[in-house]
């Protein structure tokens, strides 16, 4: 099979890589770009452990073919802090203990930083509807939907 | 697996009906990509259509609204004029999926995908959308109901491809409404689901469309129903008449998601409520 050649903005950085014309995006994300943050789960978009941006629109990444995203703009959670200091999520999770086995975090981190973007002050219902692509099996959504609160507040309170 | 990106739609055409192999057209991916995932396809030609200008975005036309292939359900649900158009289809496609497949779902990918459950068809068909088909020997426009044949099957024929929907300018004091039900809130699929699309004149009935939806092995327009309430102030008795004829219509599978017994029962339930709705949104009391 004939492969791609890919140029692409991945997390503000321009990265090139060459893959099979049918391999997705989460795979070349974890295994040729390194960006191994992107989690695989149950690969048919059902769990959100892979969800990356794709030109500012929440995607999972299992369901992009890399040949698609030629010349496009991603971004993963190693994207969210910034020069080292963690994003206010980030930052919430972790006081909120808002992760146990962390499987789905990277995937929850990017889903609630769409949404913040989005919707800066979320009720309980609109944060549960908006993660309802994010699947975890350990924690609880409770403890995550608090962070994602605190976060919103957080956030708020800097652009002020 | 060729990936192919064309910029035409002809061009899309071609690279269908010159492949000797099994070609799919890839819009959002959400279908296909899980089916060559789970091994149940092995596409040898794969045609991305959203490097094409003409299968992008939402337009307004002289007679209605006119929907790219390509256009995914977020940015359908974004659209303001087209929810206050047609409620009931935006609603519709919106219930497919999470945010993540919403980036990238599409109401002619979930159309040509044939699933007797999809949400967005029967809302479609209500609405009385109509499918513009490109091939390279030239166009056609048919209406939506007459696309899907059967579970997963279409009457799209080699070098065929949709490129846009378009759906109707609405009368006057007309109302549309979609709903599903699932055992759940969010994210699964529709056991029976009803769409209506009604018009009033001088607050009673006068047009009217009843469509169901996985009560059977495509989508199914009831005119029986939509009988029962034109002419009507949607009374009861009307709508007693409306659910009687969405179950007698009903010929679904039995399976652990929901029985014979229940999703016909349901149908007829489901299709009142969205005929309230419909009616309320038309300006109907």
């Amino acid at each position: 099979m004939a492969g791609v050649h890919i140029s692409t903005t991945i997390n503000g950085d321009m990265v090139e890589f060459a893959c099979p014309q049918d391999e997705t995006l989460l795979n070349s994300l974890r295994d040729r770009v390194g960006l191994t943050g992107v989690k695989e789960g149950c690969g048919t978009g059902d769990c959100g452990a892979c969800s990356v941006t794709l030109d500012g629109r929440l995607v999972c990444s299992c369901l992009v073919l890399s040949a698609e995203v030629n010349g496009r703009n991603i971004t993963t959670v190693e994207g969210m802090s910034e020069e080292g200091k963690l994003h206010p999520l980030q930052e919430k999770f972790i006081e909120h203990a808002a992760l146990q086995c962390g499987i789905c975090t990277p995937g929850f981190l990017v889903a609630a930083k769409v949404l913040l973007e989005d919707n800066p002050k979320p009720s309980e219902e609109e944060i549960r509807y908006a993660l309802a692509g994010n699947l975890c099996r350990c924690t609880g959504y409770d403890k995550i939907v608090r962070a994602v609160q605190a976060a919103g507040k957080e956030m708020r309170k800097k652009r002020r | 697996m060729r990936y192919e990106a064309p910029n035409t739609t002809k061009e899309a055409a071609a690279l269908l009906a010159k492949e000797k192999g099994q070609a799919f057209v890839l819009a959002g991916g959400t279908d296909l990509i899980v089916r060559m995932r789970l091994g149940m396809t092995e596409p040898d030609l794969v045609v991305d259509i959203k490097n094409i200008a003409s299968m992008q975005g939402v337009t307004r036309t002289a007679t209605g609204t006119r929907i790219g292939a390509a256009t995914s359900g977020a940015v359908l649900g974004e659209n303001k004029a087209l929810i206050k158009a047609w409620p009931g289809v935006v609603e519709a496609v919106n219930l497919i999926g999470s945010d993540q497949i919403q980036s990238r779902c599409t109401m002619v990918g979930n159309l040509c995908n044939a699933s007797p459950a999809a949400d967005s068809v029967p809302a479609m068909i209500a609405a009385g959308a109509k499918a513009q088909i490109v091939s390279p020997k030239g166009r056609r426009t048919v209406a939506v109901e007459k696309i899907v044949t059967g579970p997963g099957q279409t009457s799209l024929k080699k070098g065929e491809l949709i490129e846009s929907i378009t759906l109707p300018k609405p009368l006057p004091r007309s109302g549309d409404a979609y709903l599903r039900f699932i055992p759940r809130t969010e994210m699964d699929i529709a056991v029976v689901s009803a769409a209506v699309s009604l018009t009033l004149e001088r607050g009673v009935v006068k047009k009217a469309r009843v469509v169901l939806g996985a009560v059977a092995p495509t989508a199914v327009i009831v005119p029986a129903a939509a009988k029962a309430i034109i002419g009507t102030k949607l009374d009861d008795a009307a709508l007693e008449k409306l659910a009687k004829a969405c179950s007698d219509m009903c010929n679904p599978i039995d399976d652990k998601r929901g029985t014979i017994e229940y999703r016909t029962k349901v149908a007829g339930v489901l299709g009142k409520r969205a005929a309230k709705i419909a009616f309320q949104r038309a300006g109907g009391s």
